[in-house]
């Protein structure tokens, strides 16, 4: 076996070295901080050289989604990726690719707002990611990597769930994990798709050419009778309960013994697994259930938890309390779910919420 | 074996790469690592600070509130991060421009001296790799071996000519460096 590619690199930085070795075929973007050292790195490597693959630098957010969107028409393995104000110009193009049932890779590198707001870390854009991505009735599968390796292992998990489900996937990360550096392990070099793999993976919906034997694919999210409307919303839910069921990550950290649980998904659950480190040294039973997907949320363990007796939740976001609401749905009464968080682009150290834990839930 | 480590001071004394030679020389050491920066506006002049984080085991918060070494390079980081060392601590600062030199008797003080001593030698790039080999004396974390495949990593391939030079002056900075 080859020897493992061990590297130090940024989490924005991975972003583009894992596009071109799972075999991506275009990106398409615009320059925003914290994120744009995912278009700088594909710009030095140049991957229209060796696989193939398109980088462009659009003149808009706007511009680029609608570009993911023609790509993804012909069944191609297509990406973008921004940062909050970016993410919300893309909100109408989310919309249509998701009605249009349209599989690509997003990425979110979340800053702080508001409005510009500021360009440090935050997870503000958690109501925008799961619940808000544009108008009408859809989901994005959105994936929370918590470190750089995570960023590298979410790009082909991402394309590989869009893929499976023809819906569009985002990966929600923040400043932090984009600007971070840490070890991480390359996966080996494929190919791109060939034509013939891509008719026969996507030949029965992807505009590619009309063949004589079928009729014409068209990628479309309008239709105008709403009886059929009806049935394509219909199957589109049939989708989502399919990736709630089947497609549900998340890690469990100390979690069998815990009395009380902290959620905290993405750079937050990496500073709370040394809260629940901290917490264990000093004998409280603190445990860490980091969301991997948020959508689908891991409603289920977490109600499991609440049913086994934990005594209290503690959400651990780096917004106002967002997340919270997810929680509270699955705890569903059974304990008391606070949240605890930082704004602006400030983030909370681990000694901070096991204060704010025995504040608002130990010693309550 | 778990070494958190600020270096912080003004944008353009390479703050940051000493950060990502000392990751990356970690790295080669087969330590996890985080490299975790201050980004944005205050890299274009103003205080630039990096959190190295090397350890044997898998590294939960890249985020630290305390750390084992500070490496203080100007005025504003001195006030700033003076008090967030661990008691035990190592403190490092370039005795340059520094108003108010270190107060706490619970942690062990070194003072270098590299801005000078690189204004001698008339190779102010040098700055960093000099407290690098500073640092590197006090905390030998890393084997020099692997501290020149960092530095290497770290360069682009046009600077590589710079190596020897580089690897003079972090030898350098380890005999200049005195303690309190």
């Amino acid at each position: 076996m080859a020897e493992k590619e061990v590297k130090l690199m940024k989490g924005n930085e991975v972003i583009a070295h894992a596009a071109i070795r799972y075999g991506c075929d275009g990106y398409f973007g615009y320059p925003i901080t914290p994120q744009s050292e995912v278009m700088e790195t594909l710009m030095e490597l140049k991957p229209w050289e060796t696989t193939g693959m398109v980088v462009l630098q659009a003149e808009s957010e706007v511009s680029s989604i609608n570009m993911v969107y023609g790509g993804a028409s012909t069944g191609k393995r297509v990406m973008t990726s921004s940062s909050s104000p970016g993410v919300s110009l893309m909100a109408e193009g989310l919309s249509y690719l998701a009605g249009a049932e349209l599989p690509c890779l997003v990425i979110n590198c979340q800053r702080g707002g508001p409005g510009l707001g500021t360009i440090q870390p935050s997870q503000g854009d958690y109501f925008q990611a799961c619940k808000g991505s544009g108008h009408g009735d859809f989901h994005l599968i959105v994936l929370a990597p918590n470190s750089v390796q995570e960023m590298h292992d979410h790009v082909a998990l991402g394309f590989d769930l869009a893929f499976k489900y023809r819906n569009p996937a985002m990966i929600l990360a923040d400043g932090a994990i984009g600007q971070m550096m840490e070890k991480v392990v390359l996966a080996p070099q494929r190919p791109r798709k060939t034509q013939e793999e891509i008719v026969a993976e996507c030949g029965s919906w992807a505009a590619m050419g009309k063949p004589a034997d079928r009729e014409r694919n068209v990628a479309t999210s309008l239709e105008l009778q709403s009886e059929k409307m009806e049935i394509i919303n219909k199957r589109m839910q049939e989708k989502y309960r399919a990736l709630e069921e089947n497609e549900v990550r998340y890690e469990a950290i100390e979690c069998d013994d815990a009395d009380y649980v902290i959620v905290a998904f993405g750079s937050s659950a990496r500073i709370c697994s040394a809260t629940v480190e901290m917490a264990r040294e000093q004998g409280l039973k603190v445990g860490l259930l980091r969301p991997i997907t948020l959508y689908p949320f891991p409603t289920k363990p977490i109600a499991e938890l609440a049913s086994r007796g934990v005594k209290g939740f503690l959400s651990a976001e780096l917004n106002a309390g967002q997340m919270v609401e997810d929680v509270r749905l699955a705890v569903n009464g059974k304990a008391p779910v606070e949240h605890y968080g930082r704004q602006g682009g400030m983030i909370f150290n681990p000694e901070e919420v096991l204060t704010a834990l025995k504040e608002k839930l130990i010693n309550k | 074996m778990k070494e958190t480590l600020i270096i912080a001071g003004f944008g353009g004394q390479g703050v940051l790469s000493m950060g990502k030679i000392l990751a990356y020389s970690g790295v080669m050491q087969d330590y996890e690592v985080t490299w975790m920066p201050s980004y944005g506006p205050e890299m274009r002049g103003g205080t630039a600070n990096v959190t190295v984080i090397l350890s044997d085991k898998k590294i939960s918060s890249p985020i630290a509130h305390e750390f084992d070494t500070a490496i203080i390079l100007n005025q504003q980081s001195m006030e700033k991060f003076e008090p967030l060392v661990k008691p035990g601590g190592v403190l490092i600062y370039d005795t340059n421009g520094i108003s108010r030199h270190p107060v706490r008797e619970d942690i062990s003080v070194y003072s270098i001296d590299a801005t000078s001593e690189c204004a001698k030698m008339g190779q102010s790039k040098l700055f960093n790799t000099m407290i690098l080999g500073g640092y590197l004396k006090v905390r030998p974390l890393v084997k020099m071996e692997n501290v020149m495949i960092g530095l290497k990593e770290s360069l682009p391939e046009r600077a590589w000519k710079l190596l020897p030079m580089n690897e003079e002056a972090i030898k350098h900075g380890g005999e200049i460096i005195k303690k309190r």
